[in-house]
C-alpha cells in the first residue's frame, strides 16, 4: 500500500526558460485549486450525507411541531381560547419557526447555502453542545479542540516521519542483520489501527504499572504554572504518541528501508563509492534525495489514515481534540457541529496534503526543472 | 489455477506465509464450527437474553484457566439443581402433604469467597404455597440457620441480599456479607487476621413442607464463583465464549467481502479508465483523488448513526467509499503499461471487443499485483468493522469482537484490572490480522520479485 502515489500532477506543463521559482508557483497553484475542488465536494457529500438526503429537516419539524404544543398548551396566556383558536396558533408559530431556521426552502437550495456556509467556516450554532467558555457557537467549539488535535498529531507524525527515516537508513546499511529481520517480521503487526495499540499500552502502563495516566489532556486539577502545565500535558501525550508511531513505524521502516536498498544498487552509488565519498554523503546526495519524493507519497497516504482514524483514537484516549468532539456530537445528533468537524478535517487533510506537495516540488527535480511530465 | 498451484508451491519456503495459512485454516474451521454449534438465530437470543439465560453465571469473572496462574485459587462456579438429581433428596408424607429434604454437597477447595450464593425454587402447588426451612452447614461442624420462607412460583433466595441473615450472621459470626461469613475460617480472624475460607465439604439442608396432597418442591442451588468456563463473563454475566466464536466467522466475512467487493471493482474501474483513456480516465482519475481525501471514518460513522447500524449497510458504504482508493492509481500505471503491449494491438487487429480485451487481456495482466493488495486489504477492514463496534456502532444484534471491546472499555474494564474482558478479544483480533497480512505480505514478496531480490 505505502508504494502507491499520491495524487501528484506531474504534467505541469513548464516551457523552457521559465524561472524555477515560476514554476514552482504555478504548480503550488494547480495543486491548490484541485485541491480546494476537492474540499468543495468532500464538504458537499458531507452536508449530504449528514442532512440524509433532507430527512433530517423531517425530524426537526416534527420536533419544533411538539416544541411549539407543548408551548402553546401550557401558556395560562391562551386559556381562554378555544381547542380550534390554539390550533391555528401553533400552525402560525410552526410556520415562523420553520422560516426562521430556514426550512421552509427546498432541501437542494438549502443544501447549496449550508455548503457555502461551510466552506466559509460560517457553522451556524450548535443544537445540544456547548464549548468549554459556555458559546454555542459551532466554529468557538471546534476551534477550541482544534489545537489539541494538532498538538497531539502533529508532533506523533513528524516524531514518525523523522524516526522512520532514520531507523530505515540504519536497517538499510545492515541489510539482513538481526535488527533488519526483526522490523521486517514485524511489520505486518501495522495492519493493527492506533487505537488497538491504545488499549494494550493503556493497559500495560496506566491500569497495570500505575506510571502513566489513562487518558485526557492534563491531570485534574490543572496545574496553576504553566511550566508544570506543560509537563502534565507532556505526560498525558506519551501514550497516545506511543500508539501512533507503534502503529505505523514498522510498515514504513519496512518500505523505505526497501526503497533506499533499491537506491543504493544504482550504478550512480556505485561510482560514488569508487570515487571514495563517505557513506554520510552518498546516503544524503545519492540514496535519500531521489527516494525523498517517493517516501513523502507514503508518507502523506500514512498521514492521511491516521487524521481519519482521530474520531476512534481520541475517544480511546479520551484527548479533548476534534476527532472526540465529532464522536460527541454524533451521539447527540448534533447536526451543524457534525458537519463543521467534518469540514474541518476535510480542510485539515487538504492542508496536509497541500504541505507536503510543495515539499515534494522542493524535493522532486522533475517539477523543480521541469522535465520529465509523463 | 497454474498461478495458484505454483504460488502454493513457493509459499512453502517462506514460514510467514505457513504460519498465514495456518492461522486463517484454522480461523475457518473455527468459524464453521461456531456456525453450526450456535446457530446465528440462537447466538442472538442468548447474546440478547439478558437475566432470564444468565442468571446462573457469575458477574465479570475471568475464565477458569487463569487460576493456574495463581497461587490463591478461586472458586469456580457451582450449580446445584435437584431436579437434575444433585441434591440428596428423601421425602416423608405428613398428614395432608409431605416433607421433602433435600441436601446440597459440595467440596470447596479454594483460597478466596465466591462471590455471591442465591437458591431458586420450583414449587408446584395448588393454594398454599409450601414452606421452606434452609440450614447451612460448615466442614467443622458447625451450622446456621439461613431463612424459614413459605415460597412462592419463581421465588428465589439471595444469600447476601437478605437482612434477616445479615442480622444472624453480625450476632453469631461477626460483622460480614454472607459470602464471606458462610465460608470463613474462624480461626483465620481470631487474632485479627485477614479472612480467609475453610477447605472442605459444605452442606446445604433445604428442609420443604408442603400442604396439598399433589403439591413439589425443587430447588436449585448456585454458588457465583470468582472464575467461570473457559472465556469468562462479562457485566450482564453473559458467557464471552459466545461472542468471541461468533466474531469469528463475522470478523472472516466482512474481511473478506469488504476486501473482494473492493479490490475487483477498483480494478475493473482502472482497467475501464486506462482502455477508453480521454474523458473517462479523467473523470476517474479526479473521483479517486476527491474519494482518497473524503474522511472514510467519520462518514461511516455518520452513516452508522443516522441509517442503519446493521452490518452489511456499513459493509455497502465501505465497499462504495474504498472503490476509489489508492489502488487504482497502482493498477492504472500497470494497466498503462500492459495497453503498450503488442498482443493487445494483434487482439484489436483481429476485431477483439473493448469487453473482451478488458476481461480477457488488461484483467489478467493484474493479478499478480491484486492478489496480495486483496489479501493485505482484509485485516484493515476487520479493524475497520472492530473501530466501528469500539465507537458503538457495532451491528446492534451481532456480537462481535469489536462489541466486547466497547462493553469492556465502556465498563471500565482497564481501570477495574479486568484484563481478560479486553485481551481476549483483542488477542482474536491480531491473530487474524496478522494472518491475513502474513500471508500477504509473503504474497506481495513472490508476484513483485523487485522486492524480493533485496
Amino acid at each position: 500500500m505505502a508504494e502507491q502515489a499520491l495524487p501528484v500532477e506531474q504534467g505541469v506543463a513548464a516551457p523552457a526558460g521559465e524561472s524555477t521559482l515560476l514554476r514552482l508557483a504555478k504548480y503550488t497553484v494547480v495543486r491548490g485549486v484541485i485541491l480546494f475542488f476537492t474540499v468543495i465536494v468532500g464538504v458537499y457529500l458531507t452536508v449530504l450525507v449528514a442532512n440524509m438526503g433532507g430527512y433530517v429537516d423531517q425530524i426537526r419539524r416534527n420536533e419544533i411541531r411538539e416544541m411549539v404544543s407543548i408551548q402553546v398548551m401550557n401558556d395560562p396566556g391562551l386559556k381562554s381560547y378555544t381547542i380550534e383558536q390554539k390550533r391555528q396558533i401553533i400552525e402560525e408559530r410552526v410556520r415562523l419557526e420553520e422560516k426562521r431556521l430556514g426550512l421552509d426552502r427546498p432541501f437542494v437550495v438549502r443544501s447549496f447555502f449550508f455548503l457555502r456556509n461551510a466552506l466559509t467556516l460560517q457553522l451556524g450554532f450548535a443544537e445540544r453542545m456547548v464549548s468549554d467558555t459556555g458559546s454555542r457557537q459551532v466554529r468557538l467549539i471546534i476551534l477550541e479542540r482544534l489545537p489539541t488535535t494538532l498538538l497531539l498529531f502533529g508532533t506523533a507524525d513528524l516524531l514518525l516521519f523523522f524516526l522512520s527515516v532514520f531507523v530505515a537508513l540504519v536497517l538499510s546499511r545492515q541489510y539482513g542483520s538481526f535488527w533488519d529481520r526483526v522490523f521486517v517480521a514485524l511489520s505486518p503487526t501495522s495492519a493493527a489501527p492506533g487505537w488497538f495499540y491504545g488499549i494494550f499500552l493503556i493497559l500495560i502502563f496506566a491500569s497495570w504499572l500505575r506510571i502513566l495516566p489513562f487518558g485526557d489532556l492534563v491531570d485534574v486539577p490543572p496545574p496553576e504554572s504553566r511550566l508544570l502545565y506543560a509537563l502534565s500535558v507532556l505526560k498525558h501525550m506519551i501514550l497516545p504518541t506511543m500508539a501512533i508511531i507503534l502503529s505505523a513505524i514498522f510498515i514504513s521502516v519496512y518500505s523505505w528501508r526497501t526503497f533506499f536498498l533499491i537506491y543504493s544498487s544504482e550504478d550512480y552509488v556505485e561510482l560514488a563509492r569508487a570515487k571514495g565519498l563517505s557513506g554520510r554523503a552518498i546516503e544524503r546526495r545519492y540514496i535519500l534525495r531521489p527516494t525523498l519524493p517517493t517516501i513523502i507519497t507514503s508518507f502523506a497516504l500514512m498521514v492521511i489514515g491516521l487524521w481519519t482514524g482521530a474520531p476512534i483514537f481520541e475517544t480511546v484516549f479520551n484527548w479533548p481534540g476534534l476527532g472526540r468532539t465529532l464522536f460527541q456530537a454524533i451521539g447527540l445528533f448534533d447536526i451543524p457541529v457534525i458537519v463543521g468537524s467534518t469540514v474541518i478535517f476535510a480542510y485539515l487533510l487538504a492542508i496536509t496534503v497541500f504541505l507536503l506537495d510543495i515539499f515534494y516540488a522542493l524535493v522532486d527535480p522533475r517539477v523543480r526543472i521541469g522535465g520529465g511530465g509523463r | 489455477m497454474e498461478l495458484l498451484r505454483d504460488t502454493l508451491r513457493e509459499l512453502r519456503y517462506y514460514p510467514s506465509a505457513v504460519v498465514g495459512l495456518i492461522i486463517i485454516g484454522l480461523l475457518a474451521l473455527f468459524s464453521v464450527y461456531t456456525v453450526i454449534a450456535i446457530p446465528y438465530e440462537e447466538a442472538i437470543t442468548l447474546w440478547r437474553g439478558g437475566e432470564n439465560v444468565w442468571y446462573r453465571l457469575p458477574r465479570t469473572a475471568p475464565p477458569a484457566w487463569t487460576n493456574l496462574f495463581r497461587t490463591k485459587k478461586l472458586p469456580e462456579s457451582l450449580i446445584l439443581d435437584s431436579r437434575e438429581g444433585k441434591a440428596q433428596r428423601s421425602e416423608k408424607p405428613l398428614s395432608d402433604g409431605k416433607q421433602i429434604t433435600m441436601n446440597f454437597e459440595f467440596d470447596f477447595q479454594y483460597d478466596a469467597f465466591p462471590d455471591d450464593l442465591a437458591l431458586y425454587f420450583y414449587p408446584s402447588y395448588d393454594k398454599k404455597a409450601p414452606f421452606v426451612s434452609v440450614t447451612w452447614f460448615t466442614p467443622d461442624g458447625r451450622e446456621l440457620r439461613v431463612t424459614d420462607v413459605a415460597v412462592k412460583r419463581g421465588g428465589a433466595f439471595r444469600f447476601v441480599q437478605d437482612e434477616k441473615l445479615a442480622r444472624r450472621i453480625r450476632r453469631k459470626i461477626g460483622d460480614y456479607p454472607a459470602n464471606v461469613a458462610l465460608f470463613l475460617d474462624p480461626a483465620s480472624v481470631e487474632d485479627g487476621g485477614e479472612p480467609t475460607p475453610l477447605k472442605g465439604t459444605y452442606r446445604l439442608e433445604v428442609v420443604a413442607t408442603t400442604f396439598e396432597p399433589d403439591a413439589n418442591v425443587e430447588s436449585e442451588l448456585i454458588v457465583y464463583g470468582q472464575v467461570y468456563g473457559i472465556a469468562g463473563t462479562d457485566h450482564l454475566r453473559r458467557d464471552l465464549k459466545i461472542a468471541l466464536m461468533w466474531g469469528a466467522p463475522v470478523a472472516l466475512a466482512f474481511g473478506l467481502l469488504a476486501a473482494v467487493g473492493t479490490t475487483v471493482t477498483t480494478m475493473i474501474i482502472a482497467a475501464i479508465g486506462v482502455w477508453f483513456g480521454g474523458i473517462v480516465d479523467e473523470i476517474i482519475q479526479r473521483v479517486t483523488e476527491v474519494n482518497l481525501m473524503l474522511p472514510l471514518l467519520p462518514i461511516l460513522i455518520m452513516i452508522g448513526t443516522f441509517y442503519s447500524r446493521s452490518i452489511w449497510v456499513i459493509l455497502g458504504a465501505t465497499i462504495v467509499l474504498s472503490i476509489f482508493g489508492a489502488g487504482i492509481k497502482t493498477y492504472r500505471a500497470i494497466f498503462l503499461q500492459v495497453r503498450e503491449s503488442p498482443y493487445i494491438e494483434a487482439a484489436q487487429a483481429y476485431g477483439a471487443s473493448d469487453v473482451r480485451i478488458i476481461f480477457r487481456y488488461l484483467i489478467p495482466r493484474i493479478l499478480p499485483v491484486l492478489i496480495p493488495n486483496l489479501v493485505t486489504l482484509i485485516p484493515s477492514f476487520v479493524f475497520l468493522e472492530a473501530s466501528l463496534a469500539v465507537l458503538g456502532l457495532g451491528d446492534p444484534i451481532l456480537p462481535t469482537w469489536g462489541k466486547l471491546i466497547q462493553d469492556s472499555l465502556a465498563n471500565g474494564a482497564l481501570y477495574k484490572g479486568l484484563y481478560y474482558w479486553v485481551l481476549e478479544p483483542s488477542a482474536l483480533l491480531m491473530v487474524t490480522g496478522l494472518g491475513f497480512a502474513m500471508l500477504g505480505f509473503t504474497l506481495d514478496r513472490i508476484f513483485n520479485p523487485r522486492l524480493r531480490e533485496v
